[in-house]
Order: C-alpha cells, then structure tokens, then sequence
C-alpha cells in the first residue's frame, strides 16, 4: 500500500493525490472483496470437514466413560510410561524416515529435474506409478523381500554372504524401509517441481563469475531448491506422524506408532474421549514442531525468495 | 425327539417362507462378519439358506468389531441388522446398551452353552486359540502345551503371540505358568502379565489379525505362534509344514446382535433363529474350522464322524480347552488390556 501512496504521489502529483488514493483504496477493497467471495466455498469446506471436527475432538476429549468432564484422558499419559514410549518412537520413526527419503530424493529430484523434459516425464511416470497400488499390497510385497525367508535373504545366503538371515522385517529396520519407499514421491514430486523453476541464468552467472559446478550447486542451486525441500520435508514428516498399515505390518507389533495407539485405544475405550485426546495431543505436536520448523527456516526462506 | 423338533423346525421355516413370500418379498436384511473364508462359510451355511427359507435378500457387510457397531449405535446410522463380535465384545456392548434385546420366542436357545445365552446378544460360532510349530524345524517333537512355548532352552526358536487380542494371550500364559484349564477362570490378571513379562523378550512378532498370525508361520518367519484353529487349518491344508492340536486351546465364542435402532429387526430375529438352529450350525463346520455354538448340531447326522473331532467344539475337543468366560472379561478386559500394552511395549 505504501509503495502504491507513493507512485501516486509522483503520479497525481499534491493536488489530485487525495482523490486518486481514496478512488485506489476503495478498488483495493472492492478486489479483495471479490477475492474473499471467490474463495468463501473453499472456506466453508475447510471449516465444516476441518476445523469443526477438529474442534469437536478436542471437546469430547475432555470427557471420561461416565460422561463427566474431566482431564482422565490426559492423565493416562503420564501415568503410563508406554504412551511416552510410543510417543518418541513415533517422533523417532518420522525423523529417521525423513532424512531418508531426503537423501535418497534429493538426487533423484536432482537428477530428474536435469534430464530433457522426455526423459524426464518418463522418469516421473515411474515416481508416480506406486501411488497406484495400494499401501497394503506395497507393504505386503516388502514383507515379501525383507523377512528372514525372503528374496534378499535367500539371496544373500545361496550367495555365501550371510549364514544367519538378517532381521529386516517386523522390527523397526523393516518399518523403515517400508514407510520410506511409500513416501518417496512426496518427496520427490514437490521438490523436483521447485527445481524446474530454478532459472538456469543464475546458474549460468555462477559459472561466469568463477564459481566451479560443485561451488555453483551449493551456492546458488541448493539454496534456491531450500523452499521445495521444506514443503517436501513438512509433508513427508507430516504423513509419518500418522502413519498406520506400514509400521502395524512391518515393526511385528515391535514398532508402535501413535496412529496404532490410537486404534487400539478408540476399541479399547467405551468414550470417544480417550482415542480423541491421543488425536489431541498428536496434532498439538505437530502443530507445535511446524511452527517450530516455520520459524527456523523462515529467516533462510525469505533470503531465498528475496535473493531472486 | 431332536430329530423331530430339528425338521419341525425346517418345516416351519419351510411354512413361513411358503406364506411369507409375496408379503416380505421386498425385505432385506444386512448381516456383517468378519470377511474372508469365514464369512464365506457363513454364507454358504447359514445366509444363503436362511434368506431361501425366509424369502427374504440378506445383504453381507464386513465389520471391524465393537468400535464399528458403537459408531453407528451412537451416530444413529445403524446400517447393519445383525452383527457378529467376538463375545467378550458382545459382553461389554451388552453393558453399554448398544444392542436389541432377543426374543427368546423365536430364538431357540437350547443346545447352546448357557454361558452365551443372554438378553441382547447369543453365541455363533467357536474359535480356538491354538499353538502351532512347524514340523520342519521341531519335527512331531515341537511344543506341545504352553509351558513348553515359554520353555526357551528346550524350545529354541521364534516366537509369535497376538497382541492385539490380549485376553486371549492372558489365558494362554495363564495355561503357561502351569494352571490346569479349569483353574484358568477368573484369571488373576497381575500373575498372567508376569507371565507375559518371561516370554516377551522372546517374542519375535506380535500378531494383530488372523492374516498376519498366518503369514508369520507360512513363511518360517516364525517357528512357534498362538493361532486360531481355522487358520491353523488352513495352513495345514494347504500343504504347510505344522502342526496343532486342541490340547490347552483356548475356546473363544463368537456372538451375534442386533445393533439398537437396526431398521429391519424383526427380520433379523427370524433369521438370527434360523442361523443358530442346529440344522444350519450342522453346515457350518462343512465349510470352515470354527466350530458350531448349538451342541445339537452334532445330533443332526450332517457332520460326518470322520469330520467331528476337528471339531474345536465337538464335545471331546472342549473337554481340552478353556473356555473364555466373556463375563469376567466384560468386567475386566479394558485394564487387563492396557497393562498388558504397557508390558508388551515398554
């Protein structure tokens, strides 16, 4: 607004400067009259499928069996050192598996986003074609490969390398491996869109000013790509904090997660209230960790963004 | 005498159908079970000639347990007209008031175990939790009662138990610290998890659905486990290298209710009578392994000899087994299954 007062300034010059920013400022209103009309639909969705149940979760999480209003729910975690426990292999599960899928997607956006287009949309195709199959029948087919009598397994012991089988399945390795391959892609897909737009001139004027390609990439290509990392990294990590199939099927009730928790606590319990507090306490958590994870990497984003 | 009153009761349905068609033609019914070769069973025993009698369209749905019947009960959305649980979950259902009361009327409840007779919910079917080990690991020498299980140095090998059905694996350990089977019941719940606390650090997965328990042993993943006898079977069909028996199984029910607010009841009472007369509970066990709640399916002459004593509930195999008193577990399962969570995943 105040860039606009001044170009008016110049533009209308003392006298006729009042009338033209009072005509600017109702236009302004107008426009973002319109816009908030435009988006009341999406609005009102989100908050009759979001923001509404969620409220009401937090509501019924404050009462117990009989009804009454009370903090029992709560209590529970605390006075039952499994819930801690769960809930920082939850958290443990989450960060292992992000880093992962971050080193192992960061190349492939990398690579990708350097092919010619052709190739590269053929490359997409196989990021993509997971998400057409079930997470079931993934996690199965991992179960398939990873356990003791496994392909990798057999392999390796007709191979001579190994004469115990390794524990790969239904146990925390195994949990990884399977939630890492499931969340890849969406790793993957939001970084390698931000790379496209990474405007090859500031690469080429890296070059020109001396800088080697090992230079040029960490100075100008990495921190451009920092935006889609992080919205990658927030989805990834996001999506593991809730994960369920993969890690009930592959930690052989040895990994538990706080989804799975939540499962058995909503069947266990006769009110809502117990598994809705763990829904609670779940996504104050998080919430908290991405305001967290905002805030640090707000100062960097900004230069990012400010810097092109 | 249970003959005659077994065709009387054919007849009679044969009756209502006779007359009943034209009128109730339109009525449909929706019973949901648990999925799998289990309902298949289901249909073939009990729904398809029950919705042949009665005239009437049974549609099936799967159901996830208690959890299931309680959102629809208290969200007033009952799309279901009767619903299979596992007992302990009818015991406790019953307590919160989510089911129909039964009308003893039309629902003949003789040759059923009394213990699984009850106002709003009857028994259905038997499971049993067996102990299975594979033959090409242990030989005929394997594990053979549950203090063997437990017994690490003379069993070496891996280990699966469920963890997803608690009360079940209480009992197991309970039969594994040396309690003969008719002092299981009531468990002493602290003396069963310490039992839990020997064996857990052995135990190489904790199964949480029939599939898995199945798996695990299919693929050598596990040498050992706790299974329920129709799996079991299964695999024994199937060519797999185990073996089981009902020796300390543990006998759990499985019931059937008419969730509270079901928009066809009265249907669903006819055919809830149909399901459990021992005419259809004699077709059950030519299906599947789960064995047949109405003791008088035995008297019916449909069950080949040759096939009864793979009967879990055949009069000679309960006599090996415990039985799951739902009751004590109604009352006790909730604390019973957080400590035992707290213990398995410490």
């Amino acid at each position: 607004m105040s860039a606009q007062s001044a170009l008016l300034k110049e533009i209308a010059g003392p006298a006729g400067q009042d009338l033209n920013a009072q005509a600017l400022r109702a236009d302004a209103r107008r426009e973002s009259l319109r816009l908030l009309a435009l988006l009341a639909p999406s609005l009102f969705l989100v908050c009759a499928i979001i923001i509404v149940p969620i409220g009401w979760l937090f509501w019924l999480s404050l009462f117990d069996e009989t009804g009454a209003f009370s903090a029992a729910n709560y209590a529970r975690f605390f006075e039952q050192a499994s819930y801690i426990k769960t809930f920082i292999s939850t958290f443990k599960v989450a960060f292992i598996v992000t880093g992962a899928c971050v080193l192992l997607g960061y190349p492939l956006a990398y690579m990708l986003s350097q092919l010619p287009r052709r190739a590269a949309s053929i490359c997409l195709i196989f990021v993509i074609l997971p998400f057409w199959t079930s997470v079931l029948v993934r996690t199965y087919a991992w179960l398939v490969i990873l356990q003791r009598k496994g392909l990798i397994n057999s392999w390796l012991i007709d191979l001579g390398v190994i004469s115990q089988p390794l524990s790969l399945a239904n146990n925390f390795s195994g949990v990884v491996i399977g939630m890492t391959h499931i969340l890849l892609p969406f790793l993957v897909l939001p970084l390698y869109a931000s790379m496209k737009t990474i405007d090859t001139d500031c690469l080429r004027a890296g070059m020109n000013l001396g800088a080697g390609p090992a230079a040029t990439f960490r100075q100008v290509f990495f921190p451009l790509s920092l935006p889609g990392l992080a919205s990658g990294v927030v989805i990834v990590f996001v999506l593991c904090l809730g994960f369920f199939v993969t890690p009930a099927l592959m930690g052989g009730g040895k990994v538990v997660m706080w989804a799975m928790r939540m499962e058995q606590t909503t069947s266990l319990y006769s009110n809502w209230g117990a598994g809705a507090a763990l829904g609670v306490v779940l996504l104050v958590v998080t919430l908290a960790l991405l305001g967290l994870f905002q805030w640090l990497l707000g100062a960097r984003a900004t230069g990012v963004w400010s810097s092109r | 005498m249970n003959r005659i009153r077994n065709v009387s009761v054919v007849a009679i349905a044969g009756l209502v159908a006779a007359f009943a068609v034209p009128a109730v033609a339109a009525d449909t019914i929706t019973v949901a079970s648990w999925g799998g070769t289990y309902q298949e069973a289901q249909t073939k025993a009990f729904f398809k000639p029950t919705a042949d009698a009665l005239g009437i369209t049974i549609k099936e749905d799967t159901t996830n347990g208690l959890d299931d019947v309680r959102l629809q009960v208290t969200g007033n959305a009952v799309k279901w007209d009767i619903t299979e649980l596992g007992a302990d979950e009818c015991a406790r259902g019953s307590k919160e008031g989510l089911f129909e009361k039964l009308d003893y009327g039309i629902i003949d409840k003789s040759g059923i175990n009394p213990k699984l007779v009850h106002d709003d919910w009857v028994g259905i079917s038997y499971t049993s939790v067996v102990l299975i080990y594979r033959t090409d690991v242990f030989g005929d020498k394997g594990p053979k009662t549950w203090a063997d299980f437990w017994n690490v140095e003379k069993f070496p090998g891996r280990r699966a138990l469920s963890s997803s059905q608690a009360t079940e694996t209480l009992s197991v350990a309970a039969l594994a610290s040396g309690l003969p089977i008719d002092k299981v019941y009531p468990v002493d719940v602290d003396s069963a998890l310490k039992s839990v606390d020997k064996i857990r650090g052995h135990v190489d997965a904790w199964w949480t659905s029939g599939a898995q328990a199945m798996q695990l042993v299919k693929d050598g993943e596990v040498d050992m486990a706790s299974i329920w006898n129709g799996r079991a079977g299964t695999l024994k069909k199937a060519g797999a290298p185990v073996s089981f028996s009902f020796d300390q199984g543990v006998l759990t029910a499985d019931c059937m209710v008419i969730p509270k607010g079901a928009k066809n009841k009265e249907a669903a009472m006819k055919a809830l009578a149909m399901f459990v007369s021992p005419q259809l509970q004699a077709n059950l066990p030519l299906y599947v392994d789960n064995g047949p709640v109405n003791e008088k399916a035995f008297e019916t002459g449909k069950i080949p000899p040759e096939r009864i004593k793979d009967i879990n509930s055949a009069p000679e195999n309960v006599k090996k087994q415990v039985l799951q008193d739902a009751e004590f577990w109604r009352d006790n399962l909730v604390e019973a299954t957080e400590k035992f969570n707290n213990l398995i995943q410490q």
